[in-house]
């Protein structure tokens, strides 16, 4: 080991200046990890701040005249707008379902504003608009009300849809990610990385073996079999965005626990595991669109899995881990071969590596 | 998964970890030349579950990192025409240049694509004839078999508007850079089991014999590198010094020849630059002159562009495996994967990166290189 003279007088050593921070947006602002949090923490949050907001959950609980409401928003801007297992517009309307559902409502209500880019095909339009009402029916909400604008050819990418969600929270329960406690079981309701990677292999025209369908599902009632198992349920998400790697991190943060991950136990579709290993993505940060994250108290546990597992949208759930009140804010995996690694969450999008 | 579960068992790993062990006597440092091998070692902690007595110091072999500021820079001014789709790697785009990164030259409007395939570009070449289709050809002899064949197949078939930058490097004058440092600390190498699979491992059994160093060509799984470091201890222990091959299942001494044909059709040997480390001679590859016309250096006049690195980080003794990653005072400080300052931070394969996103900054009860680097040297 050379000293420190050594080091001085190395040849090499060059490397460039650090950047700036982000002039202009880039696609990782939008990627759910931190240059998302970054938007967030430096834009929207100090401009809008309130107690709701505040909470950063995926959805504000009101209190209203003694009635419980959940509310939330989201859009989708999914390319392509039809894919395996779904399209833009069950998306959509499950999308929103869920984020109601994850704070324990019943959804109820759906607004839904559409952007149409000039030149889409009317033919795909009712495409998307029949999927939205059947995915509606399914969940048992009402599409009350919307908006629909066109832009100019090349200023959009045929159809983007934001869609407000209305729910009613009739349960007395406090579901919400700063809720981790020690001890708590972290639950998992199925196989990752399925919706990620299906957009993945349509974008790039991939084709794997096995096919790779979205996930794309509504969540409630999952949710609400979960609550009549026990109400001793404390956290729950949706990993969309960012995957099950960046819920875990908001959840330790927002709680300051720490969690403790074993990586073998978290169900990964041979086909889809598959497709991240040749394009060198991890999973665990792959999107998913029908599945959730739960933090349990440890006596309600069992119950609660025993459930999940009885559900259709439950079969493959476990318990992929605890929470831990040594390292607060860090998520640790254990890895397959007895190692161990911190789960971090993502800068921007991940990018496939070269080899 | 087969292939997959088979080398990441969990009883393989512990019976190789006993042998590791068992064969060990004395303290050794080794490195692993591959960024994916790195990748591996700190995605499943393997450098934790080894005895104390190993060290292993992670080598050059991130193509990412090594590609020089000026050719990122060249990069960009392409990038950033009007008439230029702009195809790399993935990761590729976050690298930055003096300026910005790829990512950034996008949101401002350049046509910056991800390829899979250097052979899509062929595709996108058809599909928009009024535009230039700019391939970044950077690698080590693993791409390379890709690239060539894109630009072979480009003239076949006459697309006259697909040109590549050339970044590629070679790995086997890297490590005769390292072993003929003063400072060198590497007593044996996990070779690198991709480039090899293309390559062969001739080149080095030169290098062993003259050196007198161990080099056993590794895969990237648990298992592999775990054979790996047992079948370097053991050299190391016994007093041999011969190249072997843990990674049989994809590596013959000849390598591939249809793959190793096609780049000697299309490249010659050259001096190559190598962001952190500097100038290294016949150490990378550029276009043979029947094949320059597809220069994109030429094409779009760029040769002037000359960035100077400015020294501030370690990452050229990273690469050399002369210090750690968290030995670097702005080592998750300035220097993080959104802000990279130094090579091995941008790209995932990168040391630097691969210590931060598996947390090796923030792991609790974490071994510190200090301590480890006292017992071993």
């Amino acid at each position: 080991m050379p000293d420190d003279k050594d080091h001085r007088v190395m040849p090499g050593g060059a490397c460039p200046v650090a950047l700036p921070d982000h002039k202009q947006i880039v696609l990782g602002h939008g990627s759910g990890g931190k240059l998302t949090q970054d938007l967030i923490e430096k834009i929207f949050l100090p401009n809008f701040r309130n107690d709701y907001l505040a909470q950063l959950n995926d959805q504000a609980v009101l209190d209203l005249n003694g009635s419980r409401l959940a509310f939330t928003t989201d859009s989708f801007v999914v390319t392509p707008i039809f894919f395996p297992g779904g399209d833009i517009g069950r998306l959509a309307i499950n999308g929103t379902v869920n984020d109601l559902a994850m704070c324990g409502a019943t959804p109820r209500f759906i607004a839904a504003a559409f952007i149409l880019e000039e030149g889409l095909a009317a033919d795909d339009l009712v495409r998307v608009v029949e999927s939205m009402r059947m995915a509606a029916a399914e969940a048992g909400v009402l599409l009350v009300t919307g908006d629909t604008k066109v832009v100019n050819r090349g200023k959009g990418d045929q159809v983007f849809i934001t869609t407000t969600g209305l729910g009613v929270l009739d349960r007395p329960v406090k579901i919400s990610a700063d809720e981790a406690r020690p001890g708590d079981r972290i639950l998992l309701s199925g196989t990752i990385g399925d919706h990620g990677m299906a957009i993945m292999s349509q974008r790039e025209g991939l084709e794997f073996e096995g096919p790779i369908e979205s996930d794309t599902a509504a969540l409630h009632t999952l949710v609400a079999a979960m609550l009549e198992a026990s109400p001793e349920i404390h956290c729950l998400r949706d990993p969309t965005r960012g995957g099950v790697a960046t819920t875990l991190n908001e959840i330790a943060s927002r709680s300051d626990v720490g969690m403790e991950i074993d990586g073998r136990s978290i169900p990964v579709h041979e086909s889809v595991r598959g497709a991240c290993e040749i394009l060198g993505l991890d999973p665990l940060y792959v999107a998913n669109e029908g599945k959730l994250v739960a933090v349990v108290a440890p006596e309600a546990s069992e119950a609660v899995l025993d459930r999940m597992r009885s559900h259709p949208l439950g079969g493959d759930a476990c318990c992929i881990g605890e929470v831990v009140a040594a390292h607060p804010r860090r998520v640790l995996v254990k890895t397959e071969i007895g190692g161990s690694r911190v789960l971090d969450v993502m800068m921007g999008e991940q990018l496939p590596r070269i080899c | 998964m087969k292939y997959l579960d088979e080398y990441r068992d969990a009883g393989l790993a512990q019976g190789l970890l006993e042998q590791i062990r068992s064969a060990q006597k004395h303290p050794w440092v080794l490195m692993e030349v591959c960024g994916g091998q790195t990748h591996s070692i700190v995605k499943f902690g393997i450098d934790d579950l080894l005895p104390s007595g190993i060290e292993l110091v992670h080598g050059p072999g991130c193509p990412v990192c090594v590609t020089p500021l000026e050719l990122i820079d060249k990069a960009h001014a392409i990038a950033s025409r009007t008439d230029v789709i702009f195809c790399s790697f993935g990761d590729m785009l976050r690298v930055p240049g003096s300026e910005c990164d790829l990512l950034t030259v996008k949101s401002r409007g350049a046509d910056v694509r991800v390829v899979y395939s250097p052979l899509e570009c062929l595709k996108i070449a058809r599909k928009h004839p009024d535009k230039q289709v700019v391939f970044f050809a950077i690698g080590f002899e693993t791409t390379a078999p890709a690239n060539a064949m894109l630009v072979w197949r480009a003239k076949q078939e006459g697309l006259e508007n697909v040109s590549v930058l050339v970044s590629h490097v070679l790995v086997p004058p890297a490590i005769e850079a390292i072993l003929d440092s003063p400072w060198n600390r590497v007593q044996g190498f996990l070779g690198p089991g991709h480039v090899c699979a293309i390559m062969g491992f001739r080149e080095y059994e030169e290098i062993s014999a003259r050196f007198k160093v161990p080099i056993v060509i590794t895969g990237f799984e648990p298992v592999d590198l775990l054979e790996g470091v047992l079948m370097a201890v053991r050299q190391l222990e016994e007093g041999r010094a011969e190249v072997e091959n843990q990674y049989v299942r994809a590596v013959m001494r000849d390598g591939n020849t249809a793959a190793r044909r096609i780049v000697s059709s299309v490249f010659e040997v050259c001096e190559r630059k190598w962001r952190g480390v500097g100038p290294i001679p016949q150490s990378g590859y550029r276009l043979r002159t029947e094949f320059e016309a597809f220069d994109a250096e030429r094409r779009f006049d760029v040769g002037a562009i000359d960035t100077q690195e400015p020294a501030v980080c370690i990452s050229g003794e990273v690469l050399r495996g002369i210090r750690k990653p968290h030995d670097c005072p702005a080592f998750a400080k300035e220097c993080t994967p959104a802000h990279p300052l130094g090579a091995t931070m941008v790209s995932s394969e990168g040391a630097c990166a691969a210590y931060y996103l598996y947390g090796r900054h923030l792991k609790p009860g974490n071994r510190s290189t200090e301590g480890k680097a006292a017992q071993t040297g």
